[in-house]
Parts: C-alpha cells; sequence; structure tokens
C-alpha cells in the first residue's frame, strides 16, 4: 500500500516536471509577436530591444525556462507582461471562482446521480430505469454551452427578467469574496448564490449524466454478483444490501469518473465563465490569450494541469482506500 | 487515467446477452439520420438550395414556402445554412480523426503488435500526454495561430486526439493479439504484415469504429466551443453549426421573436451528435466489446 502511493507520488512528480516544460514550450514554440501588444505605435526596434531585456526574452531559451521554473518552484508565478500584475494574485483572485463552480456543481450532480441510479438499478429494464437512461443518454447529447445559451434565453426572454445579457453576470462576487472581503461576502450571499445558479445546473447535468450511467451499469453488475445473492439469502433488508455491499464497490468506478470530469469541468467551465463572462480562470485564461501575455498563460496552464493531475492522484487514493485490492496489482 | 475526451458512460456489463439482440429500429433511424447529413454534407453545394451566404430575404423572415425555416439576422436562408452547416462541422471532425486514426491508431497496433522498447516510449510518451488537459492547448494554439481555417482547426484538434486514439486501439490490439488464432498464424509462418492487417484489424475494427464515432461527436461539440470562442471559421465565411448558434445570440436578445435562427442550428447538432452516440453505444453492446481499461 505505501509503496503504490510512494510509486503514483513518483509519477505525479514526472508529470508535473512534464507538464511544465509541455506549458512553456508550447506557449514559446507559438507565432505571435507580443511587443506590438505591449509597445502599440511605440515598437521600433530599440524599445522592442529594451522590452525584451526588461521581460528576460533575450535570453535562450533553456534560460528563460530555468529562471521562469525556478520561481515556480518556489511558488512564484512571475508578473504578467501586459498588466505588470503578480501572476499568484491573478490567479488567486480568480480560482475560488472556479472552485465554487465546480463545488456547487458536483454536489448538485452527486446528490441527483446516486439514489437515481440506486433506484434505477433495482429493477434493470423497468419503467423507471427505462425514462432515467432515456434521459441521460438525450442529455449526454447536449453540450453544457447550448445549455448556456439556452438559459440564458429563457431568463431574458421568458422571465423578461431586464438587461440579462453576459453583463450582469460580470459583477459575480464569487467565493473569492470571501477572502478579500469577508463582511461584505456575508452581505451578498444571496446574490453570491443566484448569481451561480446557471453555472452550477449546467455544469450539474453535465456531471450528472456521466455519474448516473456509470454508477447505474456499475451496481447492475455489482448486484449480480454471488456475495449479493449471500446477502439476500441470509435475510439482509433490501436498503442495507444496496448501501452496504452493492454501493461500496461500484463507488469505485464512480469516483475515477469523477476524477476524470472534474479535470474536463475546470477545462470546460471556461465556456461557461466566457459566455457569462464570470471573472474565473477561464475567462482570464482567454482574456490572457487575447493579449498574448505569455507568462499568465503559461502560469494558468501549468496551475491548471497540475491540479487536474492532482486531483485524479488523490482520487486515485481514496480508490485504494475503499478498495484496497487495487492497491496490491 | 485521464482521457479528456467524454466517451458515455462505462461498460454495460450485464445488458450482454447470449445470443445477438437485433440492431433494433431507432439504430437504423440514427445511421439513416446520419447518412442524410453525411449526404447533404458531401453534394450540399449541387443541392437545390438557396445560396447560405447570400442576403436573399428580408432580415428575421418567418418561416415560408420559399424559405423553410425563415431567414436570419442578415436575411440568410436558415435552412440552407443548417443543412450545409454540416460541412464544416463532419469536415472537421472526419478530418481530425482521420488524423487521429492514422498515427495514433497505426502506432497503437505497432505497438501492441511488437512491443518492446517502442511500445515502452510511445506509452509513456501518451501518458504524459493524457494528463495535459489538451481543450486548454488546443485554444492557446489557435488563438496563436491566425486567422482560422479549416485546415488548422483540423490539425490541431486531430494531433490532440493521437494520444487518446493510440491508447484505445493498443489496448484492443493487445486482447486480441492473445487470442489463439493470432498465435496459430504465427506458427503457422504468416509474416506480420498479414497477422497485423487479416488477423488483427478486422477484430479490433467494431472498437476502433465505436471510438471514431464517439470521436466525431466529441469534435462536433468541440468545433462549437470554438466558435463560441471566436476561434472557428466565422459565420460569413461558411455556416457551420457551431458559428450558427453563436451567432444567433446576439441576433436573438435583438428579435427575440425569431427562434428559428438558434433552434435549428442546436437542434441540428445535438440529433447529429444523439444518432453519433447511439450508433457508438449500440454498434459496442452488439459487438460484445467490453470497454477496454486505460
Amino acid at each position: 500500500m505505501r509503496s503504490y502511493v510512494l510509486r503514483r507520488l513518483v509519477l505525479l512528480i514526472g508529470i508535473v516536471f512534464v507538464i511544465s516544460v509541455g506549458s512553456f514550450f508550447m506557449i514559446h514554440l507559438l507565432p505571435g509577436d507580443l511587443a506590438t501588444v505591449i509597445l502599440g505605435a511605440a515598437n521600433t526596434p530599440h524599445n522592442r530591444k529594451i522590452l525584451y531585456a526588461q521581460l528576460g526574452l533575450d535570453k535562450g531559451i533553456l534560460q528563460q525556462y530555468l529562471t521562469w521554473i525556478s520561481h515556480v518552484i518556489r511558488g512564484d508565478l512571475g508578473h504578467s507582461f501586459v498588466s505588470r500584475e503578480s501572476i499568484n494574485s491573478i490567479i488567486g483572485h480568480a480560482i475560488p471562482i472556479d472552485i465554487e463552480m465546480i463545488f456547487l456543481s458536483q454536489i448538485v450532480a452527486f446528490s441527483l446521480a446516486i439514489p437515481l441510479a440506486m433506484k434505477s438499478a433495482r429493477r434493470p429494464n423497468g419503467l423507471f430505469d427505462r425514462l432515467a437512461n432515456g434521459f441521460s443518454f438525450g442529455m449526454l447529447s447536449v453540450p453544457s454551452f447550448i445549455l448556456v445559451v439556452y438559459a440564458v434565453l429563457f431568463i431574458a426572454l421568458i422571465l423578461k427578467v431586464p438587461n440579462t445579457g453576459p453583463a450582469s453576470f460580470t459583477r459575480m462576487p464569487g467565493f473569492g469574496m470571501l477572502f478579500d472581503n469577508p463582511g461584505e461576502y456575508f452581505n451578498t450571499w444571496r446574490l453570491n448564490l443566484l448569481s451561480m445558479v446557471i453555472p452550477t445546473l449546467t455544469g450539474a447535468i453535465g456531471a450528472f449524466v456521466i455519474y448516473f450511467r456509470t454508477l447505474r451499469s456499475d451496481l447492475i453488475a455489482t448486484l449480480q454478483e454471488e456475495f449479493i445473492t449471500m446477502a439476500r439469502s441470509k435475510g439482509l433488508r433490501r436498503r442495507r444490501i444496496l448501501w452496504r455491499h452493492a454501493f461500496r464497490p461500484s463507488s469505485v468506478a464512480l469516483l475515477s469518473t469523477a476524477g476524470i470530469n472534474i479535470g474536463n469541468a475546470i477545462a470546460g467551465g471556461f465556456v461557461t465563465q466566457f459566455l457569462l463572462a464570470i471573472p474565473g480562470l477561464g475567462a482570464t485564461l482567454i482574456a490572457a490569450i487575447t493579449t498574448q501575455d505569455y507568462i499568465l498563460i503559461q502560469g494558468i496552464v501549468f496551475v491548471v494541469a497540475t491540479s487536474v493531475v492532482s486531483i485524479n492522484f488523490l482520487i486515485d487514493f481514496i480508490t485504494t482506500l475503499i478498495d484496497p485490492r487495487i492497491a496490491r496489482d | 487515467m485521464t482521457d479528456q475526451i467524454n466517451t458515455p458512460a462505462s461498460t454495460e456489463v450485464v445488458e450482454q446477452p447470449e445470443k445477438r439482440e437485433p440492431l433494433g429500429i431507432f439504430f437504423w433511424i440514427c445511421v439513416a439520420w446520419l447518412a442524410l447529413n453525411a449526404i447533404a454534407a458531401i453534394f450540399g453545394p449541387w443541392l437545390p438550395l438557396h445560396d447560405p451566404n447570400a442576403m436573399e430575404g428580408m432580415p428575421g423572415e418567418s418561416p415560408s414556402l420559399n424559405h423553410l425555416l425563415g431567414t436570419d439576422q442578415l436575411g440568410r436562408d436558415i435552412f440552407a445554412r443548417v443543412i450545409l452547416g454540416a460541412r464544416i462541422s463532419l469536415g472537421i471532425s472526419l478530418g481530425a480523426m482521420a488524423i487521429g486514426f492514422g498515427v495514433g491508431g497505426v502506432l497503437g497496433m505497432f505497438a501492441a503488435f511488437r512491443r518492446g522498447v517502442l511500445d515502452l516510449i510511445a506509452t509513456s510518451i501518451t501518458f504524459m500526454f493524457l494528463a495535459f488537459p489538451s481543450i486548454i492547448g488546443v485554444i492557446a494554439v489557435l488563438s496563436f495561430w491566425q486567422p482560422a481555417s479549416l485546415g488548422k482547426i483540423t490539425l490541431v484538434i486531430g494531433i490532440t486526439s493521437i494520444p487518446l486514439v493510440y491508447r484505445v486501439v493498443r489496448a484492443a490490439t493487445l486482447a486480441t493479439a492473445s487470442k489463439e488464432y493470432v498465435t496459430a498464424a504465427k506458427v503457422m509462418g504468416a509474416r506480420d504484415g498479414r497477422i497485423l492487417l487479416r488477423e488483427l484489424l478486422p477484430n479490433i475494427a467494431p472498437t476502433a469504429l465505436s471510438f471514431l464515432l464517439f470521436g466525431v461527436a466529441t469534435v462536433i461539440v468541440f468545433e462549437g466551443v470554438l466558435a463560441f470562442l471566436g476561434l472557428s471559421i466565422p459565420s460569413y465565411v461558411a455556416p457551420s453549426w457551431g458559428n450558427m448558434i453563436n451567432a444567433s445570440r446576439d441576433a436573438m436578445s435583438a428579435t427575440p421573436r425569431n427562434w428559428p435562427l438558434i433552434v435549428f442550428p442546436s437542434l441540428m447538432l445535438c440529433l447529429f451528435v444523439l444518432c453519433l452516440n447511439f450508433v457508438g453505444d449500440r454498434l459496442r453492446s452488439y459487438f460484445d466489446v467490453t470497454e477496454v481499461k486505460l
């Protein structure tokens, strides 16, 4: 068990290293002219030289990478080329919004998917199962950006809430305010939750569909195992069999799906954020891309990729706690 | 561990009866719908449709015999645009999958067949790539590599799909390569090319096909995402379902009565993706392919 976790940890560090190389060189090998963006009309060869020297872009690419990575290891992602703001603080302001979006939508998705999958699996191909399965299959084909667009239009056109273009979502406080200004946050928590309704629901539907389908088919398989027949013949109650005997082994598949899905949700939430102008990591990244702010892009990509990998690592770890057989292979 | 594309659900372990269930009427309806769209995509320019880019009517006309689904905010025929929208969406997704399977699929088969160092290196590299959120990579590359063109988008998405295709095909080949008939062929002295093409390929084809369908569905959705970020083909160059939905967002706020504008492109996109998912899902259980463990 311990050697298994240790092995995974070494792998994790290796992957994070590769991510740092990947996010650095991917951005630097791309065409694009930072000087035009920053200097604008003042883009003369002389000014350009000074700018590159200031930003450290005149050195060799390997040298640049080493400088960057040595700062990253010490927890400093550097300063934005364009706004000169500290990237740590830019990400620090944006990331709580992403965490809130994912946290809320995952809670909704799990609390719908688990009971519904349990009910479905009790009678596979029964009326309830057919309905739930059909619905989830249908929703599987509706991408989240379409859901967001329809949700916005619904609010704007049907509920006739004035000015519900993307602009009205701009001042979403998010969880970030909890750290910046707790007093203000607790005054406006209603507004905060209200502004999270669309991102939460659209995120939750996509996650729900995947969780429901995974858990349902796994539960159906588990319920045919011999230890379930055994439990049944011992006269255990059905509820107890479902939760204690079937759910635990089946939750392994659910968890690993959740790992993949949360990783996707971080990246997938970008579109939602872009459409609703929610100032999270996604919107920040897209803004950084349009201004060609290399170092900000690579900072965000590095942070996102590292958190995706870490979440998966964490979930692998939890999985081995639930089902210790996995660590023994 | 971290495949970035959502393949729908996991194995349907139980619902694999001893004898093959017929594919069912819904399966064939879906196949017909996919075929219809494919035909429209290929022969679109020669079909008796309005010019999708010509402003022929008044903006925001209601459906009529002349304009079956009405006209959009610029007076272009929505029917023609929706039908021809399949061209870009399908072109990008099939092109990207061709790259993915051409490189990743071939490499995956070879790696699983030969094993050894090649397999080890290729598998470790793909593992690293799969840990990287590919959506972000595609967005970053495409936003630097402007102006957007069909070729660029297809190439970038195709390249990012290689590691995933590699892993799926490799796992499927590994499972097949250990079967007795492959050993038998080897013992009889069959050459590698024959084993790969005549023994392995037909047997991994069902897995590859259903994964291809899911892949196409994913890329169609992804093209929509790119359109929303302004990174796909602009809607005035050529219609795609994604850029039509995106363009209709603003137009809808101005003229809320013009619902065909947004409803039909999104309906076409969702229906097409639904059919792809359904056909892929049915094929997978029909051929009794248990999903490969990545």
